[in-house]
């Protein structure tokens, strides 16, 4: 029999988990959402940014918080530049070919890392405390990165219902013709998309860093699982994405202390899989117009 | 205000409008009426910018709008509702208004144009927390109205305002729009039902297979035998 504290412990760690999972989910969605296209490469953008935190602190030397911020700026930018060099162009083309273009797109950004900076794994040394609470054991990063998490998607809640800009883009998700008749133009909505959601793939990357070492192929780590929640929410589905974000993590986590983390992902994905047969949808599907 | 030099426009292959000129007069009412496929949601499309004049021009207020996209004519002044409504369905009622202030000068004058709109539509005031999608046929076309007036447009493009709505509603719905005609707005509108908008407008053009076959003022218009015998029903 399992101790229960190592259960209590996983769940712990599994909520952690979930809202940086959420994170990444919520960035990708928004960009689905406005602009139907997926964004294969988009958990490769994040290992660029955790590339840049990475330099700026251990080699440069920044402080961390500085690195940090300059992290969630290089997703904005790399946001924007990826929508106007690759999605601008086959905003219009059928499906297959902007699949091929996005996913054309990760294997350039991976195979361009591994060249500029080989495949050693790479960490931001900083050293966090671990904290002892009811005999649980909790990194300190974790319950940071997790903090953050939820901090970040609470500013991308209000910018999405509080501003113009925001609503708008909420907007052109169920109308794009409509919304250029109220005189907003599509291509700056699209750009303001891409940067919020490269925003949030920097901000994923900071709360990451302080977690992981990253190395060109981190985005194989944390790319399909990213997807599985995106579709396991329903595509485009915000309140799906974050929910399934922390069912998948649970799963991963407590079935990775019942069993082992392999299995973990083993469970996850064969739930992934019933779940497409009975809810191809989404989880929410039913509660949607 | 507005005036179209012989538009010719289509989709693709497909011409839907032959040399059409027409002209609205600022202060003026005005309808586009003709049977189902004659053009008249292209002609609307083209003085909003969906789609560009293959040839011809248009001009509004002196200034050419030929080939601006949707965006940049709504800033001169013209607001569509468009055919179907196209609102936000799960946007709530408010959050769709606030769209329609969309333009940075339109945005200045937002919480007054708020007011103006509730004022207009006290039904859209109540229910201002609901989903868009979830109100009636004739709350979603006056919400549609609505979100049309909050760009501060000096000229409105109707598509049908009618369609989809009970006989009963129709009546209401063109109560409504002579209120916001009082109001002072230029209105250009495209209708089947020619007999109820012939009463609203002061002059008309029969549109058919994307040429105008007629011109005049409403009350002469009805009065034809052509006119009567093929769009009144009297």
């Amino acid at each position: 029999m399992i101790d229960p504290v190592f259960l209590a412990e996983a769940a712990v760690n599994g909520l952690l988990l979930g809202g940086v999972l959420a994170l990444l989910a919520l960035g990708l969605n928004l960009i689905f959402g406005v602009l139907d296209i997926v964004w294969i490469a988009y958990v490769d953008l994040v290992m660029v940014c955790m590339y840049v935190v990475y330099f700026l602190v251990m080699v440069y030397g920044w402080p961390v918080w500085l690195a940090g911020l300059a992290g969630l700026a290089a997703g904005a930018v790399i946001g924007v530049a990826v929508h106007w060099l690759i999605i601008t162009p086959i905003l219009t083309s059928p499906p297959v070919n902007q699949l091929l273009a996005t996913g054309g797109l990760l294997f350039f950004v991976q195979s361009f890392a591994t060249f500029l900076w080989t495949t050693d794994h790479r960490s931001v040394r900083i050293s966090l405390p671990s904290l002892e609470v009811a005999g649980m054991f909790l990194s300190f990063a974790r319950l940071l990165a997790f903090a953050l998490a939820i901090l970040a998607m609470l500013g991308l809640y209000l910018f999405l219902t509080r501003t113009f800009i925001g609503t708008a883009i909420r907007a052109v998700a169920q109308d794009r013709g409509a919304m250029a008749l109220m005189g907003a133009s599509p291509q700056r909505i699209y750009t303001v998309t891409s940067a919020v959601g490269g925003a949030m793939a920097g901000a994923a990357a900071v709360l990451l860093s302080i977690q992981y070492s990253v190395h060109p192929h981190f985005g194989a780590a944390f790319g399909p699982i990213t997807f599985m929640i995106c579709v396991l929410g329903g595509l485009g589905n915000m309140v799906g994405a974050f929910l399934a974000a922390f069912i998948l993590s649970e799963i991963i986590s407590v079935g990775g202390v019942i069993w082992s983390t392999e299995m973990g992902y083993v469970i996850a994905f064969a739930l992934f899989i019933v779940m497409m047969f009975v809810r191809p949808g989404g989880l929410l599907a039913r509660r949607e117009r | 205000m507005l005036e179209l030099r012989g538009v010719t426009a289509g989709y693709g292959q497909f011409t839907a409008l032959w040399d059409v000129s027409l002209r609205v007069n600022r202060g003026e009412a005005v309808a586009v009426v003709g049977p189902n496929g004659a053009g008249k949601t292209t002609l609307l499309r083209v003085i909003s910018g969906v789609i560009a004049p293959r040839t011809g021009d248009l001009v509004f207020e002196g200034e050419s709008l030929g080939g601006q996209p949707a965006h940049r004519v709504v800033a001169h002044g013209i607001a569509h509702v468009p055919e179907g409504r196209r609102l936000f369905p799960g946007l709530t009622v408010a959050e769709n208004l606030k769209m329609g202030a969309f333009l940075p000068a339109a945005r200045r004058g937002y919480r007054e144009s708020l007011e103006r709109v509730y004022a207009l539509f006290p039904v859209l005031a109540e229910r201002s927390g609901q989903r868009a999608g979830s109100l009636s046929g004739g709350e979603q076309q006056m919400l549609a109205i609505g979100r049309a007036l909050m760009s501060r447009p000096k000229l409105i493009l109707f598509d049908e305002p009618s369609m989809g709505l009970a006989p009963v509603m129709v009546l209401r719905l063109f109560d409504l729009i002579r209120r916001v005609r009082e109001e002072g707005y230029t209105i250009l509108v495209v209708e089947q039902n020619v007999r109820q908008v012939l009463k609203l407008v002061d002059r008309a053009y029969l549109l058919e297979v994307g040429r105008i076959r007629m011109e005049g003022r409403a009350d002469e218009l009805s009065e034809q035998d052509f006119v009567r015998k093929a769009y009144v029903g009297l």
